[in-house]
């Protein structure tokens, strides 16, 4: 089992209130698994990925990743752990503007202490499995949504992560970039890599096959697509 | 287990010199600060490290073996005092006799009394000529050679005769090429005639010392009259033993001076250092109040550079919060605006460097200060730059580093 949650709660205080984001969460999710996650706005979709990616700590359950309890780890382990097992797609790109895609695909392999020339040749391989070899030069801006989206994902398969978390990826785009954006997303799971996907639209979530809906912080409905 | 890869380095590098690239102009403001402290504090030291060289050359004409008994003392830095030494006795030619009798530790004695007269060759004159008359140790305990001919013997200045070295100033003005040994010279009234020329001597403070004339005391004393206070050259036998020599002068001057146990002595002993004491008695609190200026414009520069970092914080937050995302640990992140931080400290310390070696240049070339910024300068400049860069930094560093990473991407 790759993921396994058990009983996770993510509270946030908002002056005198308690926010509950997640109450009680138990899910698994086996290694190249393609799942889907939707449910309403707020009901804590981006909360859970968080979690998930090891960006954040949830206020009670357990997170085993991996067989690795996650959920008690400090701030450097869950850096370690970002870097080696996940890849992150968001649904603004976040890429570094300044940086062009090549160093924009290198920055995992930078913080886990690859030598220069394999960095960049692992990149480039990266780059070229989206199909933007050519322009591994341009900067952010010189490039159009569908491609900064394209160069994140190349980014976030770049160190070979157990697991890929997209929240709305093609959230920013038109449908017809989505679809292709998808497309790569799908060419990856036949690969074999695991996918965690947010989305709000029921198309985009029939590629997976499962489809986890959120509600209140709560499982509402874990099925398979 | 490595503290920071090479690649985390260079990409801390790469990132400071990118935004430090894209702030060209805010960060030049930034280190203006900075650099005004390092110029004051490098000039600073560098005009008096240049000044004490200046001064320790120009009197190093006295000797550091030599001392001298006068009526006064050479540095009196108070009126009052100044009104009580003038009615001390003056020295004369028995006090003289009286320490070169009775002195063990000296190498040779002289006198000095000297006056500035008008020296005339045929047509040719010179006005305000030092007229020193001496003794035949001058050359001893002054250090004089003469370049040309001799100086005069214990014998003529015994027969008063009217004879005279005199500087290179003097020769080279009243006779340029022509050869001066055995020829006559007018001083006011009386005819001279020059025996040798001293070798060149150079200025001590803007005066020249080749502007003079030396005549046997004797004859001095003939037609200048007596009533002029003169000084007692006294050199050591070694420059160890100055000390022991100054104590056995001030007996033998007290002696002749017949004083009493408990008076106090009505004459001084000079040395050359005494003058270096004053001046370094000056220029310390000169080194004091500058260095608390550039110090203070430094600390300045620092906050200006702590306030630039806050708000380069903030406006990458979110580029925080994706490379913490990508697996930046907290002290990489850290170590990146650290760098930033030095990047920004270390321009304003070299453009205050390099502008203060073109002050440097500009003193030396106008003034006869030889004022060099020196290799430690340097260092204190790279110092500076790490302590600076460092201390200022590790505030917003830190505030980076522990940014939340969520928070982080979340930031608009
Ligand atoms: N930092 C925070 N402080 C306080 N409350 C928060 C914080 N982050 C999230 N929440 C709350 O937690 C709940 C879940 O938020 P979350 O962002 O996970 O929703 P979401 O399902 O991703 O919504 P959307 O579809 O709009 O992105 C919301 O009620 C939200 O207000
Ligand atoms: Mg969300």
């Amino acid at each position: 089992m790759l993921i396994d949650l058990k009983g996770i709660v993510k509270d946030y205080q908002v002056g005198l209130e308690k926010v509950h984001a997640l109450c009680t969460i138990d899910l698994q999710i086996n290694k190249g698994e393609y799942v889907a996650i939707m449910g309403p706005s707020g009901s804590g979709k981006s909360t859970l990925m968080n979690i998930l990616g090891c960006l954040d700590t949830p206020t009670a359950g357990i997170y085993k990743l991996n067989n690795a309890q996650v959920s008690t780890m400090n701030d450097d382990e869950l850096a370690e752990i970002r870097n080696r097992e996940i890849g992150f797609v968001f649904q603004t790109f976040n890429l570094l503007p300044r940086a062009t895609a090549l160093h924009n695909v290198e920055l995992p392999l930078i913080y886990n202490g690859t030598p220069a020339a394999q960095r960049r040749e692992m990149a480039e391989k990266s780059l070229e499995k989206v199909g933007l070899k050519d322009r591994m030069n341009h900067r952010p801006n010189e490039l159009s949504g569908g491609q900064r989206q394209r160069v994140a994902i190349a980014r976030a398969l770049v160190n070979n992560p157990s697991i890929i978390l997209a929240d709305e990826p093609t959230g920013n785009l038109d449908t017809r970039t989505g679809d292709e954006i998808m497309e790569i997303c799908e060419d990856l799971h036949d690969a074999g890599n695991t996918i965690i996907l947010v989305t709000h639209e029921e198309y985009i979530a029939e590629h997976s096959d499962r489809i986890i809906r959120l509600r209140d912080g709560m499982v509402e409905r874990d099925e398979a697509a | 287990m490595k503290f920071f890869s090479w690649s985390e380095i260079a990409e801390g590098l790469g990132i400071a010199f990118q935004a430090l690239k894209s702030n060209r102009l805010r960060t030049i403001l930034t280190t203006l600060g900075i650099f005004i402290g390092v110029v004051v504090i490098t000039v600073i030291i560098s005009v008096i490290q240049g000044l004490n060289a200046y001064v320790k050359g120009e009197i190093s004409f006295l000797g550091a073996d030599t001392v001298y008994i006068s009526r006064m003392p050479w540095t009196i830095t108070d009126y009052e005092e100044y009104l009580e030494y003038t009615k001390r006795k003056r020295i004369t030619e028995d006090h003289y006799e009286f320490v070169k009798r009775y002195a063990t530790l000296d190498e040779a004695i002289s006198l000095e009394i000297a006056t500035r007269r008008t020296v005339k060759y045929g047509s040719e004159s010179l006005d305000d000529v030092i007229i020193t008359g001496t003794s035949e140790d001058y050359v001893t305990t002054q250090n004089v050679v003469a370049e040309y001919g001799r100086f005069f013997t214990p014998s003529e200045v015994n027969f008063r005769k009217n004879v005279c070295v005199i500087g290179y100033e003097v020769a080279s003005i009243l006779f340029e090429d022509r050869d001066p040994i055995g020829e006559r010279i007018k001083i006011g009234a009386n005819t001279f005639s020059i025996i040798g020329v001293l070798e060149e001597r150079g200025q001590v403070f803007g005066q020249s010392l080749d502007n003079m004339t030396i005549i046997p005391y004797s004859v001095f004393e003939k037609i200048y009259g007596n009533r002029r206070s003169l000084e007692v050259q006294v050199k050591a036998r070694n420059p160890d033993i100055l000390e022991e020599l100054i104590d056995e002068l001030i007996g033998i001057m007290r002696r002749a001076r017949s004083l009493g146990a408990g008076e106090p002595n009505d004459f001084s002993i000079n040395q050359q250092s005494e003058i270096m004491d004053l001046y370094n008695s000056i220029t310390q609190i000169l080194y004091i109040v500058l260095i608390g200026i550039g110090s203070i414009s430094l600390v300045v520069g620092g906050i200006g550079i702590m306030n630039i970092m806050l708000v380069s914080v903030t406006e990458r937050t979110r580029e925080i919060g994706i490379r913490k995302a990508l697996g930046a640990k907290n002290r990489v992140i850290m170590w990146q605006f650290l760098v930033e931080s030095m990047f920004v400290s270390a321009i304003g310390v070299t453009i205050g460097i390099l502008i203060s070696m073109g002050i440097a240049m500009i003193v030396r070339s106008a003034t006869p200060i030889p004022v060099n910024i020196s290799l430690w300068v340097l260092f204190l400049g790279i110092a500076f730059t790490v302590t600076i860069g460092i201390f200022f930094g590790l505030y917003p560093a830190s505030k980076a580093a522990r940014l939340d990473p969520v928070e982080a991407l979340r930031y608009e």
